[in-house]
């Protein structure tokens, strides 16, 4: 692994934070939700902010840009110096004049982050408009200009295009022409590839790069990702609950960790390297899946759009006790292929086998005596428990529908949360009690409590904080060896797949590409697409757990 | 987009077909002698007899219907019992005065609405924004008839500012009909200028919470130019919807207000036609202004396509 | 906003349907509001014992009489007492109101559900309340009223059929968009029955709205019996109700505004509670909103 080394003493500061301090406002009693925060940046220097969810990352990129939330946050101590003047003095229309000639920002959603009705170029323009006075023709061949230099394709085009029309990449091209049209000497990025897939990620990550060589920026790129932050920085600094724990030059930082904090957050990072492979178990197939195919659009008559398939002739099986990862980017069709196994959605083709019988065919009554044998786990841990019911409820819902007793399924409700790590007194409480990662553990007890062949893992652990996901897997992992489960998982992170999967499928365009063993996917692609997806993982040669360099790699 | 458009103007078929049909079913389905409703209870039989043939009544239901779809599609849409006149020529006579007083009481409330919903909602939560809630809540309270008994006891009878009442044709003397039509305008348009401005304010509020307002701000955008250039045409889909919809209290409030106000227009015509048992005129009517609520829809819908680009299905 | 709570964090919920925040503040108007409609109804409810004189008593000598002591906001036209039709002519609105509001909610919602889960159904009904949407209410009510005669009955129905398209509309936006939610996929994946389904995981959904929509529908269901009276197409006039007192106030306006402008108070005090009370429900009960403004 090659990190950044250059050495910043020399360099002059662009911005400072002394003994930043933010609250909530009208609430002095509440822990503050930034304490004291400093740091500084220095010109050219990439400065990487990383911690975990509501560790106050965000706030302090806005704080920098005065864009606080009115009414809710604000900063009562501490120092923003830019150019000798101190950010949280200036009134508003000062402020207004720092942003985008000075400091710029570009945000984590490119597909809201843009405005939808107004064309992009004139969005780019606008910065022009607001901190210039260029006559018309110069205005748009600067915007031209720096559309050029973001790599947009048929610029001319994309100059007239709305949003809706671009890819995820393009829109967060054009946020970033448009925070650096103005050559401003900071850029605060804020997760800005963490909607974009891998291999996007890598292109918007190498244009910043490239863009911060050339104008010579500072950068201030805010991030809970290890992997990007092993690619990208000079300076690390870790923020947990409102403070910087520790910070340090990049490679210090990942070989030798001072804090307990920073040990634990890069022990959570799963490594690329897959799991050492395990006996192939002797147990007999519980899912079989062949020649699925799901079209989309192909009824309506007036429809003029092409049908696209989303699955196109997939095929596997998983034996019993064995884990089997479909791995894609967005659009692959991993999740439509678990829809369809879930019977969410009528799959257009093919067989789907579960406890020895084929169900794609089935009615929806028919189908209701199958449903125990395979079970599912979504993404969002809020969203995935009904608000309205306590756990309890949740927990029996399944079982009342195969006739189990009320107060059979209640008292093995608690046995589950005990065995998913909760407090058996959980069954009275409701799911906003919970976090995310012990509501994922409910919603993960509420499959279990099917007695399922089958979990199918949808994006399971992808909302959840490393270090929760971490222990999530550990769960999924315990659960399987204990009750011999078969666990289908959806992801779209190579990483926590070769921590989990024995055997890994990789999806793209609705094809499978590539089915093998962890090792042999992993270690030694055979598909092109592959290839990238992999040399697309940021940090891929670092073991991050281990604080050395990956074996082998 | 054209198929967006295409589409739009022909699911206003339907719409208007089972309008239609309603409105057919209304006297036939309502249980009891439609001739006797109509005539009421002192009726004579000679009575009765005219108002069954007029109205075909003896003939079979479709029949009935197919008769009075077929004079529907010539524009005919029957002869008032009352005055033996057309009713399309009855309405020909009296809707200028309702359609001079209804669009000018929609670009009044338009705006004013308009601009209050911003600004309270660029102000939540402070007196700006409550003022505006609170004019809009006594807006939806206060019933329309006691507005503008109201208005013409503190401006005309008090203040002898304006007419008591009466209406008097802009081509004929502008002055006079401003000073008579500007009570009955401001009248209607409390509840319209309420609902509209309500529905800003909830959409601006939305919009201003969206990312791209936060992108605009850090571009280092004025805040006129954030309202106005970036929020205002994404909220504007649903102030639009609230306008079309809203068409519809309007014309409650139009057969109210002519009225109190005396104006001798459509609303007048109907009030007098439910007080005489007119069906057809009343039929008439609802008829109409079931086509001009959905006509103004649609226009609303296609404007969408003008406000926002991502429309196209 | 990494610093907020999740808004869920902060409710408590009840009766497993109805959500209300924890620490909840009421504010000044609300109260006042509560306490004014408190009024009004109890008024309307003991009209019989706080009247002083038989509301429907005409007296051919205390025609259009001031205030006095025996007739503290004077007499009609007919020589009758203001005070007492006015506090007699809240019980019809009022019973129109709750009444048009309850009926047009729970109709309103059963249609709702069927159109929000079926899609063959639900292309059908969807046009047939979209034409009914398109017919303006006060005509559609009024052409009711005119077939089916005065009684208060029919005037409720006529105020109350206009109001179910939107019923219909809000219950089936609730539910497509909450079946959307994993929740409820889950409970497929679990063999949940759809009937199970619909009435579990997705009707309580429409609860909350539903009672902010309901109190709105009693507010305009009273503004528009008003109106009908006001129009002569309401009530028979022999019933005291708000709008009747003021309908046949309208000839002596000009000489005794009074027999407008007591029951438009009253009726406008009353809408304007149940209105406030509704925005303050709305408040209390919707995610969205306090999800945007926490």
């Amino acid at each position: 692994m090659k990190f950044k080394s250059r050495n910043f003493d020399q360099a002059s500061n662009v911005l400072e934070i002394t003994g930043l301090t933010v609250r909530l406002t009208g609430n002095d009693k509440a822990d503050p939700v930034l304490d004291a925060v400093s740091l500084k940046i220095r010109q050219g220097e990439t400065v990487c902010l990383v911690g975990e969810s509501g560790s106050g990352k965000s706030v302090t990129s806005l704080s920098i840009m005065g864009l606080l939330p009115k009414g809710v946050l604000a900063a009562t101590g501490g120092h923003i110096e830019l150019e000798g003047r101190n950010l949280l003095e200036l009134n508003a229309q000062a402020m207004r004049d720092m942003r985008a000639r000075k400091i710029s920002m570009i945000f984590q959603e490119p597909m809201t982050a843009l405005n939808p009705v107004l064309r992009v170029g004139e969005q780019i323009g606008e910065v022009l408009d607001t901190h210039t006075k260029l006559p018309a023709r110069e205005k748009k061949a600067r915007v031209l200009d720096i559309m050029n230099q973001v790599h947009l394709p048929d610029v001319e085009r994309i100059y007239r295009s709305y949003p809706h029309q671009l890819s995820g990449g393009q829109r967060q091209r054009i946020m970033i022409a448009m925070a650096l049209i103005l050559e401003p000497q900071l850029l605060i990025a804020d997760e800005p590839t963490t909607a974009l897939d891998v291999t996007t990620q890598k292109q918007i990550l190498s244009l910043i790069a490239e863009l911060q060589e050339k104008h010579g920026t500072a950068v201030l790129f805010i991030t809970h990702d290890m992997g990007v932050v092993a690619e990208i920085a000079d300076t690390v600094h870790v923020m947990k609950l409102g403070r910087i724990v520790e910070h340090a030059p990049v490679e210090t930082l990942l070989r030798a960790p001072k804090q307990d904090y920073t040990r634990q957050l890069l022990q959570s990072v799963p490594s690329l390297s897959p799991r050492a492979p395990r006996a192939m178990p002797e147990g007999q197939t519980v899912l079989a899946v062949e020649g699925l195919q799901k079209v989309y659009g192909a009824h309506g008559v007036f429809s003029r759009r092409e049908p696209t398939r989303a699955a196109n002739d997939v095929r596997f099986s998983i034996p019993r006790g064995r884990t089997l990862g479909i791995v894609g980017e967005s659009g692959s069709g991993k999740s439509t292929v678990a829809r369809c196994i879930m019977r969410l959605i009528d799959p257009t083709e093919g067989e789907i086998r579960v406890a020895g019988k084929e169900i794609a065919t089935l009615t929806r009554r028919q189908l209701r005596p199958y449903r125990r044998h395979i079970q599912i786990v979504f993404q969002d841990p809020f969203r995935s428990l009904n608000p309205r019911w306590t756990i309890g409820r949740s927990l029996i819902e399944g079982p009342l529908n195969i006739g189990e007793d009320k107060q059979a399924a209640l008292a093995r409700a608690a046995d589950l949360l005990t065995l998913v790590g909760l407090p058996d007194d959980a069954v009275h409480r409701y799911p906003h009690q919970f976090s995310g990662g012990q509501r994922q553990r409910v919603a993960i007890a509420r499959a279990i409590a099917m007695e399922p062949d089958v979990l199918v893992a949808d994006e399971a652990v992808s909302a959840l904080d490393v270090s929760v996901q971490a222990q999530v897997l550990d769960l999924l992992d315990e659960l399987q060896q204990k009750l011999g489960i078969a666990i289908l998982f959806i992801t779209h992170d190579l990483r926590v797949a070769a921590q989990i999967c024995d055997e890994v499928l990789v999806m793209q365009h609705g094809h499978v590409v590539e089915h093998g063993t962890a090792a042999e996917v992993l270690s030694n692609p055979q598909h092109a697409y592959t290839r990238a997806l992999i040399e697309a993982a940021p940090g891929r040669s670092w073991d991050f757990a281990n604080f050395k360099e990956l074996q082998g790699a | 987009m054209l198929g967006y458009i295409l589409r739009r103007i022909l699911a206003v078929i339907p719409v208007m077909a089972i309008v239609a049909v309603f409105v057919f079913l209304l006297l036939r389905l309502t249980p009891g002698d439609p001739a006797a409703i109509i005539a009421g209870d002192a009726a004579t039989p000679a009575q009765l007899e005219r108002i069954r043939t007029s109205l075909g009544l003896s003939d079979p239901l479709h029949v009935q219907f197919f008769t009075w779809a077929k004079l529907l599609f010539q524009g005919d849409l029957g002869t008032s019992l009352i005055s033996s006149t057309p009713v399309t020529q009855m309405i020909g006579q009296r809707i200028w005065p309702t359609i001079n007083i209804a669009l000018m009481t929609i670009v009044l409330s338009v705006l004013l609405a308009v601009p209050m919903g911003v600004l309270a909602a660029w102000r939540h939560r402070t007196w700006v924004d409550y003022v505006v809630m609170g004019f809009s809540v006594l807006g939806f309270s206060i019933p329309v008839f006691v507005i503008g008994y109201l208005f013409i006891l503190a401006f005309s009878i008090e203040l002898r500012w304006l007419p008591v009442q009466g209406y008097v044709a802009p081509s004929q003397d502008f002055g006079k009909f401003l000073a008579r039509a500007i009570l009955p305008c401001l009248t209607l348009a409390t509840i319209y200028v309420a609902l509209i401005a309500r529905m800003t304010r909830a959409s601006m509020l939305e919009v201003l919470g969206e990312d791209y307002i936060r992108t605009a701000r850090a571009k280092g955008v004025k805040e006129t130019v954030v309202l106005f250039h970036h929020a205002l045409r994404n909220a504007a889909v649903p102030i639009m919807t609230i306008i079309g919809t809203g068409f519809a209290l309007l014309i409650g409030g139009v057969v109210v207000t002519e009225s109190v106000f005396n104006i001798p227009g459509i609303g007048r015509l109907t009030v007098d036609a439910i007080l005489a048992r007119d069906y057809p005129v009343i039929q008439g009517m609802i008829l109409l202004t079931s086509a001009i609520y959905v006509f103004i829809n649609l226009l609303v819908d296609l404007s969408y396509t003008f406000f926002d680009p991502r429309i196209r299905y | 906003m990494a610093a907020n709570p999740q808004p869920a964090a902060r409710l408590q919920w009840f009766f497993g349907a109805i959500a209300l925040p924890s620490g909840w503040r009421v504010g000044v108007g609300p109260m006042i509001a509560a306490t004014v409609l408190t009024l009004i109804v109890l008024s309307a409810l003991f009209a019989p014992l706080l009247a002083p004189h038989d509301p429907l008593a005409m007296d051919a000598l205390q025609r259009l009489k001031g205030p006095s002591d025996t007739y503290p906001l004077g007499t009609d036209a007919y020589g009758r007492d203001l005070m007492s039709r006015v506090l007699t002519g809240g019980q019809i609105s009022l019973f129109i109101g709750i009444g048009a509001a309850i009926v047009s909610v729970v109709i309103g919602l059963l249609i709702g559900l069927v159109s929000g889960f079926f899609r063959v159904a639900d292309a059908i009904i969807m046009r047939l309340m979209d034409s009914l949407m398109a017919i303006p209410s006060i005509l559609l009510a009024i052409a009711l009223v005119a077939l089916n005669g005065p009684s208060i009955w029919s005037v409720m129905g006529a105020i109350t059929i206009p109001e179910i398209p939107r019923v219909v509309r809000l219950v089936r936006s609730v539910v497509l968009s909450a079946r959307e939610e994993p929740y409820v996929e889950a409970a497929m994946a679990l063999g949940s029955s759809m009937p199970k389904i619909l009435w579990q995981h997705l009707m309580p959904n429409t609860l909350a709205p539903l009672i902010v929509q309901g109190t709105y529908i009693c507010a305009s269901a009273i503004l528009t019996e008003a109106i009908l009276s006001f129009l002569g197409a309401g009530v028979s006039t022999e019933i005291p109700t708000w709008g009747n007192i003021m309908a046949e106030g309208r000839v002596y306006f000009q000489i005794k505004p009074s027999l407008i402008f007591w029951p438009g108070l009253m009726l406008s005090l009353c809408i304007l509670s149940i209105n406030l009370l509704g925005d303050t429900a709305r408040d209390l009960l919707d995610p969205r909103l306090k999800k945007r403004e926490g």
